[in-house]
C-alpha cells in the first residue's frame, strides 16, 4: 500500500467531488419535475398520452445510462438542424448533455416512484378531502402530494444513491468527476487499489449521508 | 439501412456477435454473482458477528460505489494481482487476462452483492413454521434446505432475481471502456468509422431494448412456473 499516494490523491479527487455533486444535484433536480410530470401523464385516462408516459420510462428504464449519454452526447451534434438553433449552446457542452441524460434517466425512475406511491393513497383521504368540500386542485397540491411524497422516501433514497453512482458516467463524455479523476491516477500512477480505497470512501460516505438523511425524513414525516 | 448490412459492407454481423457477446458475457457474470451470492448470504444470516460484518462488507461497498470504478479497479488491477500471486509460485513473465473474464468478474462481483441482498430478503421471509416443521419431522439440515427452503425461496426471489439480470445486463455496457467488444464498443467503433453516431448509438439503443423485453417475457414464464401451487 502506498500511502503517500493516497494522501497526496486525496485532495484532488475532494476537488472531483464537487462537480460530482454539482451533476448530482442538477439532475435530481430537473428529474424530479421531469417525474412529476410523467407520473401524472401516466395517470391521465387518455390512452395516447399514458402509454406515451409508459414508453417513455420504458425506454429509458431498459436501456443502459451510457447509451442514452453517446446518444445526447455524441448523437445529437449530428443533426445539422440543431446545430443552428440556440439550443446548440448547452448540447456542445458535456456538462449539460450528462445532465440532460442523467435528468432523463432518473426522471424515468422517479416518475414510476411517484405513480406507484399516488396509487397507494387510501381513497379515504381522497374522500374526506371530497366531503369538506376542498376542491380537487387543493386535494392534489395539499393532501396527495405530501402523502406521496412520504410514500416514496425510501425508493426515492435508493434512486438518490444509485444516480450518484450514475454520475460516474459523466467521466465518459471527457468531464473530470470523482470517477475521471480516480481513473486519471490510476492510468498514470499503475496503483489502482490506493486510488479505489480514496474514490470508493468518497462515494461510501456520500452514501451514507443520503441514507441517513432519508432515515431521518422518513422519521419526520412518518404520519401514521 | 445498407449500414446494418451484413457481410463487409455494413455493420450487422459485427453488432449480431457483439450482441452475443453482451448476452455471454451477462450470463457469465451473473453466474459468477450467484456463487457470490451463495458465499455471502449465509454470512449476513449467521448468528456470529464477525461473519455478518463481512457480509454486510461486501453488499454495502459494492453497492455504494459506482460501477465504473470497480471496472477500472479489474482492468488496472487484474494484472497485477495475478502476477503477484503468480511471482510466488516463481513465474514472473507478463501475465495479461483477457477483457472477457476481467468483465465478467467485476460485473459479477456487483451483481452478486445485488443477489445477496434478493437471497437474504427471500429466506427471511420465509415463514418460520416451515424451518421448524422440517426439524420436527426430523429432516437432515441439508435435505431441509434443498427440498424446503430452496423451492419456496426461489419462488419468493425470482421476482427481484429479475431486476438483477436487468441492471446485469445493462451494466454490462460499462465493459465497453476496456475494450471488450460487445454491443456500446461496437457501436462505438461503427459511429466512428462511418462518422453516424446518432443512428448506431440508437441502433445500440434498440438492441438493448430487445434484450431485456425478450428476457423479461422469458423470466415472467419462469414466475408462473414456480408459483404454482399459491
Amino acid at each position: 500500500m502506498d500511502f503517500e499516494l493516497m494522501i497526496t490523491s486525496f485532495p484532488k479527487l475532494l476537488n472531483a467531488t464537487v462537480i460530482t455533486l454539482k451533476l448530482l444535484s442538477a439532475s435530481l433536480f430537473f428529474g424530479l419535475f421531469i417525474g412529476l410530470l410523467f407520473a401524472i401523464l401516466r395517470m391521465n385516462k387518455n390512452p395516447i398520452i399514458n402509454k406515451f408516459a409508459y414508453g417513455y420510462s420504458y425506454i429509458f428504464r431498459g436501456t443502459p445510462l451510457l447509451v442514452q449519454i453517446f446518444i445526447i452526447y455524441f448523437g445529437l451534434g449530428q443533426i445539422e438542424y440543431l446545430r443552428s438553433t440556440a439550443l446548440w449552446v448547452i448540447l456542445k457542452e458535456p456538462y449539460w448533455c450528462a445532465i440532460i441524460a442523467f435528468a432523463l434517466n432518473t426522471g424515468a425512475y422517479t416518475s414510476e416512484i411517484l405513480r406507484s406511491a399516488f396509487q397507494t393513497i387510501k381513497p379515504g383521504f381522497i374522500e374526506a378531502g371530497k366531503s369538506l368540500g376542498i376542491s380537487n386542485k387543493i386535494i392534489f397540491y395539499k393532501i396527495q402530494i405530501p402523502i406521496a411524497i412520504r410514500q416514496s422516501l425510501p425508493a426515492y433514497g435508493n434512486e438518490i444513491i444509485l444516480m450518484l453512482k450514475g454520475t460516474s458516467l459523466a467521466s465518459t463524455v471527457t468531464l473530470m468527476d470523482l470517477t475521471g479523476v480516480a481513473k486519471y491516477i490510476i492510468s498514470t500512477t499503475f496503483k489502482p487499489i490506493e486510488v479505489f480505497v480514496v474514490a470508493g470512501g468518497i462515494y461510501l460516505f456520500m452514501t451514507f449521508i443520503v441514507h441517513s438523511l432519508i432515515k431521518y425524513l422518513e422519521k419526520k414525516y412518518n404520519y401514521q | 439501412m445498407e449500414l446494418l448490412a451484413f457481410g463487409k459492407t455494413g455493420w450487422g454481423d459485427e453488432l449480431f456477435y457483439a450482441t452475443l457477446m453482451t448476452l455471454a458475457v451477462s450470463v457469465t457474470a451473473m453466474i459468477i454473482g450467484f456463487l457470490f451470492a451463495l458465499i455471502f448470504t449465509p454470512l449476513k444470516l449467521s448468528k456470529y458477528k464477525t461473519l455478518n460484518l463481512i457480509g454486510n462488507f461486501y453488499t454495502t461497498v459494492i453497492r455504494g460505489v459506482p460501477e465504473l470504478l470497480v471496472i477500472y479497479l479489474f482492468f488496472f488491477g487484474g494484472s497485477g494481482a495475478i502476477m503477484f500471486v503468480a511471482s510466488m509460485f516463481g513465474y514472473f513473465e507478463y501475465i495479461e487476462i483477457n477483457a472477457f473474464i476481467t468483465g465478467s468478474f467485476a460485473i459479477g462481483i456487483i451483481s452478486g452483492a445485488y443477489s445477496t441482498e434478493v437471497f437474504r430478503g427471500a429466506i427471511q421471509s420465509i415463514d418460520k413454521g416451515q424451518f421448524e416443521a422440517s426439524k420436527v419431522l426430523g429432516i437432515k439440515k441439508h435435505i431441509q434446505f434443498y427440498k424446503v427452503i430452496l423451492p419456496q425461496m426461489l419462488r419468493l426471489a425470482i421476482p427481484n432475481l429479475s431486476n438483477v439480470w436487468q441492471i446485469t445486463l445493462k451494466d454490462t455496457s460499462l465493459i465497453s471502456v476496456t475494450g471488450l467488444v460487445e454491443i456500446m464498443r461496437q457501436s462505438y467503433i461503427a459511429a466512428g468509422s462511418t462518422r453516424d453516431p446518432l443512428f448506431f448509438y440508437s441502433f445500440a439503443a434498440v438492441l438493448y431494448l430487445l434484450l431485456t423485453y425478450l428476457s423479461m417475457k422469458l423470466i415472467n414464464r419462469l414466475e408462473v412456473k414456480y408459483s404454482r401451487g399459491y
